[in-house]
């Protein structure tokens, strides 16, 4: 398409804009199809096709048209899809650049944007007043689930989540600066620009898609007699061209966090038509700043009258961006109500480029003369020390009434009206670094007072908003920060400014026709639609701190954060309590500063990355045996090996069988294991576990319990002492790491001068358990070098030697009450052993077997799991351990816990086993046990489940459950009520299987 | 993000590289198993979680693995300075603890805001 033949809007003006109107594209709005420049943003196309209209207010569903030009606008959020995946809600169409074949609509309206049913709320808007749904939904109780709730929820938000899975990827990046410029406006530029021509590493951002700030929308200020793009333009040009500096556009600078770390939202593709798939969306960046100069700028205020919000109402700075960067006007016959010099300007701007000025409404008493007859000569009428007190028009703005204050009221026929109530500084980085602002009373705004982090304010940002000033603090500053990081600095060469516009003049508060009568719809808040009265019906509920005022008002609480909103809403809180503007204080800024995709901040960590997966060696011999998998922690372990048309239950039913009856193969390799070695090891482990080690023999294992301080269990496994200084230890699967810092941290703290090292080896073994009768036949053929007799190898030993010519630890011990063998083999060789095992154990009735039998077969035993059967409130002997702690012991860990009052005190609750009445119901793991059933609620519950299953084993269920005073309690019928039925059992010995124990010894 | 120094390693590391451990110059009584019940829950229990200076532990966890101490301002989270295990609490100038200070209340922006009526108490 060319552009001679498209039309891409009848409010385009000829010779303005920066934009090449010969590269068009085309979008749909709400279904229709319409033409764009390329480089257009959503808004500016629609306004260049007559369009203002684009959404509806959140609380009083009122018409809303596009009000400003960048990222603080409140009510432009559209629905943007690229394709039915890729499709996102309350994108502001002022930052939106239009691609060829984007899909935008409007939100928050039913059936349709120009007739909505939710509208009937602005009828009601007298009973829709501040804190509405707090007063409201009070009572009946009952009423939130089925009523106020689901109405609640359907009438929240604005726009609707997408349902597919975002099918973009998002990228990461961490970068390292010594100066980081924030905004690329006139004072940005010209601090990057100095301190890159001074040799520091320097990286300037800016949000929009060049570079330029509002030097792009003024036509009227001359940067060394050239107009102010030329130099905006060669400043950029240097600074491509220059190693050390990084130039970022459409990137958003959007939190300052500690020691100068401050995020970076950089939208890679959201403009693009095509956009190549390698390339991410959006790109995160983590950006650690020597220094950082803020240069964010202001942005202008709306003024708050009656009726302030329909669909052509628009910002004065707004209109001149859509003139002059993008040749649009926004409206045919135009009113500018201003209190700040800079509307005059754009009135100017707009004259010159054709459009129909109808009248300047400045509040103020006296007006620049320099402006008044500038108007004068442009023919444009003027009122001053007037206001607009009234608009009318449903969908579009048609008319306004102008009230002097010395005079009668006076209406116009308007499409279109400019506001300003002047500038507020962007300080949102500054307080987010937790600088504190100070009040100009002269200038009406919070500057940047005190600085806690390495940074500095230059420009509009800082409340110098004479431009000239601005350039030559942008300078300043920037050779203070080059010479802060030790370099030399060149001199900043700041260009001659003339007929920068004024910013003079502003007005914060409700203006005339604000109130005080309780009707008048005054806006403060677009988004959220707050009026001035609510403001002030907030505090006289009793509502003064600034704070509560905006949560009960929701004042500023939107996705734009009250970056219009704020100032107005704290003056009229003020006004009513009757207090000076600072005393009542700024509510805190924070982190974003604009909304942020969810996919920036998760970038690559989705998916494949949220979590690092560990496997052990032998996994894919348990993918190929068809095993299904769970996840302990990070690992993937075999749960259960079904054969055709198992089932779990069949499944694990005949695992644990063939385990009692001939032998099973178990893949252990995910215990913890950690090598204590040194001479002072037995000291060490001494201290660390509540049991005797001096007297273990070197070849001997012991069950081992650690508990902290407290006396509480922390882990638990089996301890092979290989020699007089080293042992092999062994620690729950998930409580590896935090033992192993338990363990550093006593040695480093407490006990730097015992010489122990302590290392890691849970990768370095592979472990395969095989257990059961046949288990010694199995593996005896295999091992070198080791006697596996009972005599010579006898339950709880480890002996080392070679197993199919691999080097191994080869333990005697069980999990399961049979006889067998831990076999520890380096990690590589794990699966060759493993499939050596099983090539000979199989056809002796050798089977795999997983998790889901392993806990079987240890409940059968008694054997606890830590984190199952205790939940760090279990002491040692609650859990039946009080023989592994060593009686003669002066010290261990946790000696003084354990001799706590309610530590020792009777009735704790403790460990035992459940028999259910009923042999055939399995009791649920959690399930409260009581003793009266019948008890009227709240019913006393004395305990819970830990652990249940079925054992096939012994034909019956089986289950452990922690009972206050249990161990004196065995033989008692206990309750377990459930929601259908209530079940009894019996309180039993934990060890349900073998309780003599001969089983281990072969 | 702060910005940490290794005492261990001599170098500013990001805090992604470090675990904090709680509360520093706790030493754990050498005749545990003789303390009272005062004594225990001293040790074990009570924390001073001020508002203001705190010596803390931290571990060098993806680093060199070492515990050291800091000592920090739990406002402005500026450290003062890091320093080995084992070291007693290092002597602060003011000029040091000054210099970590958060800033002063200039105005009362930022700041929660109470009525005049909590004000007059």
């Amino acid at each position: 398409m060319t552009g001679s033949t498209v039309n891409t809007g009848a409010n385009r003006v000829a010779g303005r804009g920066r934009l090449s109107p010969a590269k068009t594209v085309s979008f749909t709005f709400d279904g229709k199809t319409l033409h764009a420049i390329e480089g257009d943003t959503l808004a500016s196309a629609l306004l260049a096709n007559g369009i203002h209209l684009v959404g509806r207010s959140f609380k009083y569903h009122r018409p809303r048209g596009i009000l400003g030009s960048g990222p603080e606008e409140p009510n432009a959020l559209i629905d943007i899809s690229r394709d039915k995946a890729r499709r996102q809600p309350n994108v502001r169409a002022t930052c939106q650049e239009v691609f060829d074949g984007m899909v935008a609509k409007s939100q928050n309206r039913f059936p349709s944007l120009e007739f909505d049913l939710g509208a009937v709320n602005d009828g009601l808007g007298r009973f829709f007043p501040a804190g509405f749904y707090y007063k409201t939904f009070m009572w009946p109780s009952k009423a939130w689930d089925k009523l106020y709730e689901p109405i609640i929820r359907r009438a929240a938000g604005l726009g609707d989540s997408p349902d597919e899975a975002d099918p973009d990827h998002y990228a990461n990046r961490f970068a390292h600066t010594d100066v980081l410029v924030i905004g690329g406006g006139a004072a940005g530029l010209l601090a990057a620009k100095t301190a890159a021509k001074s040799g520091k590493r320097v990286m300037i951002v800016d949000e929009n898609s060049e570079m330029g700030g509002g030097l792009l929308s003024d036509r009227q200020v001359r940067l060394d007699g050239n107009p102010a793009s030329d130099w905006v333009e060669a400043t950029v040009k240097e600074l491509n061209e220059l190693d050390n500096v990084t130039v970022l556009t459409r990137t958003t600078a959007f939190g300052y966090y500690n020691h100068n770390m401050i995020t970076l939202a950089e939208r890679v593709t959201d403009h693009l038509e095509m956009p190549d798939p390698d390339l991410p969306r959006e790109r995160m960046w983590q950006v650690r700043a020597g220094r950082v100069i803020l240069a964010t700028g202001a942005i202008e205020r709306h003024l708050v009258f009656a009726d302030n919000d329909r669909p052509g109402i628009m910002m004065a700075s707004a209109a001149q961006t859509y003139l002059n960067l993008y040749g649009v006007t926004p409206g045919r016959n135009v009113a500018v109500y201003t209190a700040c010099d800079s509307a005059w300007a754009v009135a100017f701007d707009l004259k010159e480029a054709g459009v129909h000025i109808e009248v300047i409404v400045d509040n103020r008493k006296d007006v620049d003369e320099a402006l008044l007859s500038k108007a004068n000569e442009l023919g444009i009428k003027t009122m001053i020390d007037a206001s607009v007190v009234n608009t009318t028009g449903r969908l579009r703005i048609k008319t306004i009434e102008v009230k002097p204050t010395y005079g009668s009221l006076e209406p116009f026929q308007v499409d279109c009206l400019l506001m300003s109530g002047g500038w507020t500084p962007s300080v949102h980085l500054f307080s987010q670094s937790r600088g504190r602002v100070a009040f100009d009373e002269e200038k009406g705004i919070f500057v940047p007072d005190i600085y806690t982090e390495n940074c500095s304010s230059a420009g509009a940002c800082n409340g110098t908003f004479d431009m000239e000033d601005a350039l030559q603090e942008a300078g300043k500053l920037a050779v203070e920060a080059v010479k802060a990081l030790g370099g030399k600095a060149v001199k900043a060469v700041v260009p001659k400014v003339e007929n920068a516009i004024s910013l003079e003049g502003f007005h914060i508060g409700g203006a005339e026709s604000a109130g005080p009568d309780d009707f008048t719809k005054a806006f403060v808040d677009f988004q959220n639609d707050v009026t001035a009265k609510d403001i002030r019906l907030a505090v006289r509920e009793g509502f003064h701190s600034i704070e509560h005022v905006k949560r009960y008002t929701t004042n500023g609480m939107a996705s734009d954060q009250g970056k219009m909103s704020n100032m107005h809403g704290l003056a009229i809180a003020a006004e009513m309590l009757d207090k000076p503007i600072p005393e009542v204080g700024l509510t805190t800024f924070r982190s974003p500063y604009t909304p942020v995709t969810f996919g920036t901040l998760v970038e690559h960590n989705k998916g494949e990355l949220f979590d690092v997966t560990r496997r052990t060696p032998m996994h894919d011999w348990h993918v190929d045996q068809g095993a299904v998998f769970e996840d302990v922690g990070n690992w993937k372990r075999a749960w259960y090996y079904p054969q055709a048309g198992e089932d779990m239950d069949a499944a694990v039913n005949r695992e644990c069988k063939a385990v009692r009856d001939a032998a099973g193969i178990f893949d252990a390799s995910t215990l913890g294991k950690i090598e204590v070695v040194g001479p002072d090891a037995v000291k060490f482990m001494n201290m660390m576990y509540t049991n005797p080690w001096d007297k273990l023999g070197v070849g001997r294992l012991r069950y081992g319990i650690m508990c902290r301080e407290d006396g509480f269990i922390y882990d638990d496994g089996v301890v092979a002492r290989l020699a007089e200084d080293r042992f092999h230890v062994t620690t729950t699967t998930g409580g590896a790491p935090r033992v192993l810092n338990m363990m550093e941290d006593y040695l480093q703290t407490e006990f730097p001068e015992w010489n122990v090292w302590l290392t890691s080896t849970s990768e370095q073994w592979a472990v395969i358990a095989v257990q059961g009768p046949k288990a010694r036949e199995i593996i005896q053929p295999l091992v070198e070098g080791i006697d596996l007799s009972d005599e010579k190898l006898p339950h709880m030993s480890v002996a080392e030697g070679k197993i199919c010519g691999v080097p191994t630890r080869l333990m005697r011990m069980s999990f399961t009450g049979e006889a067998g063998f831990e076999i520890n083999v380096p990690g590589d060789y794990g699966k060759a052993v493993w499939e050596a095992i099983y090539e000979r154990g199989a056809p002796m009735g050798m089977t795999p077997y997983g998790t889901e039998a392993m806990h079987v077969l240890r409940a059968e035993k008694g054997y606890i799991i830590v984190g199952q059967d205790t939940d760090g409130t279990v002491t040692p002997h609650d859990a039946n351990l009080s023989w592994a702690i060593g009686k003669k012991k002066t010290d261990f860990v946790g000696i003084k816990g354990l001799k706590r009052p309610d530590l020792i005190a009777e009735g704790r609750r403790q460990l035992v086993g459940l028999k259910t009445v009923d042999p055939k119901i399995v009791l649920e793991e959690g399930a409260q046990v009581v003793d009266d059933p019948n008890h009227p609620i709240p019913m006393p519950m004395i305990g819970f489940v830990t652990s249940s299953y079925w054992s096939e084993n012994l034909g019956q269920s089986i289950a452990m459950a922690l009972i206050e005073n249990g161990h004196n309690r065995m033989g008692e019928v206990v309750h377990i009520p459930m929601p259908d039925e209530i079940i009894k059992a019996e309180i039993c010995s934990c060890v349900f299987y073998d309780p003599e124990g001969g089983k281990v010894n072969g | 993000m702060l910005m940490i120094y290794c005492p261990y390693c001599e170098e500013e590391r990001p805090e992604l590289e470090f675990h904090g451990e709680g509360e520093a110059h706790i030493a754990r009584p050498t005749n545990m198993a003789d303390i009272s019940d005062e004594e225990f829950e001293k040790f074990f229990f009570i924390r001073e979680n001020q508002k203001g200076l705190v010596y803390e532990r931290w571990r060098h966890l993806h680093g060199c693995g070492c515990f050291f101490n800091a000592v920090r301002h739990s406002v402005s989270d500026k450290f003062i300075k890091t320093y080995k295990a084992g070291e007693p609490k290092p002597k602060l100038t003011q000029k040091e603890i000054d210099a970590v200070l958060p800033p002063a209340k200039s105005t009362p922006a930022n700041e929660p805001v109470w009525t005049v009526e909590e004000k007059d108490q």
